[in-house]
């Protein structure tokens, strides 16, 4: 036998929590939560070592099923509220979860500004193309004529926006896309995306078997990327704007630096204090 | 025989056979915009809102309703957009809570100062922090400091009732403040029950010709720069604000006369089943010796327990705010003349005075009389708790022990468990 490792090993189950989940048997969540946990269980990183930052809708609620520190915070907010647990506690492994309405909706623009600013931190969105909780209203990522939502019976008639060009385009530093139904596929991206540094995105294809029920045919249309991950974001551009929305695997890895917290000023004395304040 | 002050005549004009339907709180809401006919709607979904914005997206997709309908990216945008429509000239709606009015705060704020005319319902949800999506006051009462009229709902009928008039209201030119139209979340939004439509054509004749906002709207023959940046002490900015304040103010106080003449003129074209105390509600208060106090769809189960008590000799009466801001302080008075101890139940709290909001403006009122009133604060129905009729036996009981023993500073918590 292999001499035994001094890191203690886990497995996903030490990341669950007690709490069973109330999504909708065949949702596609359920999985996702599957793959977090197995990323956390490869990677090894102790469960009081990791943040897991919500915000709210469907997929928000996966904080309270896992045994990490978790916050299911305010709708559109979880990727300001995990740049501030990152930036005061740098030694977590920082996770921001959600939907695609929450990121993408009324959190757009925490969305771009997470992606520029860089913080080392790992922000997957179960995108069903749908507000599942609210019960089926269209999404930014849902097709222009789409007319299954209450709220838009006649569809949007606006386009969707393509969240991985966003996020190459705001600088994000790690991109990807996955598919709740290849749990373990899935939770490989998400171990890349943990250990890649600086902001990394991974957008997973969930689907919401309520609202969506045509969306079971993912499953049928997913496809491994054609070609390997690129650093270089002009690539990874030209590749994105032919995308078909259904290429899954790591799509862009960059080398930006990370955002680094500022150090506090070391203050000696009163003169020095003093110094700070000369106009 | 249940006394309240709304004993005027009912007209004896023939009217056409009134439309009767079963429909939800949130789906009366949404009919009530309908025969308002507003121009623009913009809209994000929440619990408990939600099915009275689709409601409203059929109705405009059925071809019932004309207006622009604005499918916006959340609440912070769904207001600015009806600003943005308000300012344009369009008469605006939308409908939020909880969260989502939590978002609104920013532009909530500024629209009461730039006196548009919105109308918005408020499906009350707790407030969170804890996590809710059930009903409660919490979300309307912290932001009554706002500028906004708010007057809460008893019936299903006085959502539709009250949701037509709100655009009357906010449109008048002694008022131009935007309204609230508070409906319980849960108990009223889904809560299912007989209406009479009121007529289409007798409300556009109620509701005369749209007036939108005479005072900044985009006038082509006077193009103006809205509300640019105020200078500090030395400057304009002092001077602006005490006018801008005063006005506020006098457009709230001038609402009170407002609220009430047009829930006559509602009453005398519509008839008894559209007839509601405008601000004030008296129920069987002539020989009360004491009163308990409610808000909201809590007063159903509250009028049914003084009902009982009453059946059982006790001289107790109701005293139900419609209007709470704002504050109705002399009907207010009006009502407790008589009474000599009160309880007053809230669905929301108070933080700073550790008690009931509606039980703080209370007290104001209760300083006016001139005389030592005993009061006890009540606090229930949080989260969608349910205020039945053996709660408020309790408040009763608890109100009339307040003639022999001073109340408690504690407020009392009703569905607790301790
Ligand atoms: C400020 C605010 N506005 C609206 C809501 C209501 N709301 C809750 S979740 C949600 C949309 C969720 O969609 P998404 O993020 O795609 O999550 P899903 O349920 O599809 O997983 C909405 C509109 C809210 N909670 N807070
Ligand atoms: S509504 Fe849709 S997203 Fe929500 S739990 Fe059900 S299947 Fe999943
Ligand atoms: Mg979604």
């Amino acid at each position: 036998m292999e001499a035994t490792s001094t890191c203690p090993s886990y497995s996903a189950r030490d990341y669950k929590s007690e709490v069973k989940p109330v999504w909708c048997p065949g949702c596609g969540d359920y999985s996702v939560l599957g793959s977090i946990t197995k990323a956390l269980a490869e990677l090894s990183i102790p469960p009081e070592r990791v943040a897991l930052v919500s915000g709210i809708g469907c997929s928000s609620r996966l904080p309270a099923y896992t045994n990490v520190f978790g916050f299911h915070g305010v709708h559109g907010r979880a990727l300001p509220i995990a740049t501030g647990i990152k930036v005061s506690r740098p030694e977590l492994t920082v996770i921001a979860s959600g939907g695609d309405g929450d990121g993408f909706s009324i959190g757009g623009n925490h969305f771009m500004h997470a992606c520029r600013r860089n913080v080392d931190m790992t922000y997957i969105v179960m995108d069903n193309e749908v507000y599942g909780m609210t019960k089926g209203q269209a999404s930014p990522t849902t097709a222009p004529d789409w007319e299954k939502s209450k709220l838009t019976p006649q569809g949007t008639g606006i386009n969707p926006f393509h969240p991985l060009v966003i996020a190459l385009a705001a600088g994000a530093n790690f991109i990807a896309r996955g598919f709740s139904g290849d749990q373990n596929g899935t939770a490989k991206l998400i171990t890349e995306a943990i250990r890649h540094p600086g902001f990394s995105f991974v957008q997973l294809l969930s689907p919401c078997v309520t609202f969506r029920p045509e969306q079971r045919d993912w499953k049928d249309m997913v496809h491994p990327a054609a070609v390997d991950p690129t650093d270089d974001p002009a690539r990874a551009a030209r590749r994105l704007m032919s995308d078909d929305g259904f290429n899954v695997g790591v799509l862009f890895r960059g080398s930006r630096k990370p955002f680094q917290p500022g150090q506090p000023a070391s203050v000696d004395s009163v003169a020095d204090l003093e110094k700070e304040f000369v106009l | 025989m249940n006394t309240t002050t709304l004993d005027t005549a009912p007209t004896t004009e023939k009217r056409p056979a009134p439309q009767l339907m079963l429909c939800e709180g949130n789906e009366a809401a949404a009919l009530g915009v309908a025969l308002a006919r507003p121009d623009m709607v913009a809209v994000y979904p929440i619990t408990p809102q939600t099915s009275l914005v689709e409601k409203l997206a059929k109705l405009i997709a059925d071809g019932r309703m004309d207006a622009d309908i604005v499918d916006a990216e959340g609440e912070h945008s769904v207001l600015s957009v009806l600003q943005g429509g308000a300012l344009a000239g369009a008469r605006t709606y939308t409908a939020t809570c909880g969260p989502g009015l939590a978002f609104m705060f920013e532009p909530y704020f500024r629209t009461s100062g730039m006196r548009l005319p919105l109308v918005m319902t408020i499906v009350t949800r707790d407030g969170i922090t804890p996590q809710s999506v059930w009903g409660g006051h919490q979300d309307a009462m912290t932001v009554r400091e706002a500028g906004w009229i708010q007057m809460y709902c008893e019936t299903v009928q006085e959502v539709l009732d009250t949701t037509v008039m709100a655009f009357r209201l906010a449109e008048h030119h002694d008022v131009m403040l935007p309204v609230n139209v508070c409906l319980d979340g849960n108990y009223l939004s889904y809560g299912t029950s007989r209406i009479e439509m009121p007529d289409q054509a007798e409300v556009d004749d109620f509701m005369g010709h749209k007036d939108v906002n005479w005072h900044v709207a985009l006038d082509p023959l006077r193009p103006m720069a809205v509300d640019p940046l105020t200078g500090g002490s030395g400057g304009n900015g002092p001077e602006t604000f005490v006018r801008y304040r005063r006005g506020q103010c006098a457009g709230m106080k001038n609402a009170l006369h407002v609220i009430t003449e047009m829930h006559e003129d509602w009453a005398r074209r519509f008839g008894e089943a559209h007839r509601f105390a405008p601000l004030v509600e008296e129920y069987r208060l002539d020989d009360a010796e004491y009163a308990i106090m409610t808000l909201g769809s809590m007063t159903g189960a509250a009028k049914d327990a003084v009902d009982e008590a009453r059946a059982a000799g006790e001289k107790v009466g109701l005293i139900k705010i419609k209007t709470f801001s704002p504050f109705p302080v002399e009907a207010l008075q009006h009502a407790l003349r008589g009474v000599r101890a009160l309880g007053v139940v809230d669905r929301s709290v108070n933080f700073r005075w550790n008690c009931g909001p509606m039980f703080q403006e209370t007290l104001g009122v209760l300083y006016r009389l001139g005389r030592q009133v005993p009061a006890q604060s009540f606090i229930g129905g949080l989260a969608g708790a349910d205020l039945t009729v053996t709660t408020f036996h309790r408040v009763i009981d608890e109100t009339r022990a307040l003639l022999e023993r001073a109340p408690s500073d504690e407020p009392v918590w009703l569905n607790a468990k301790d």
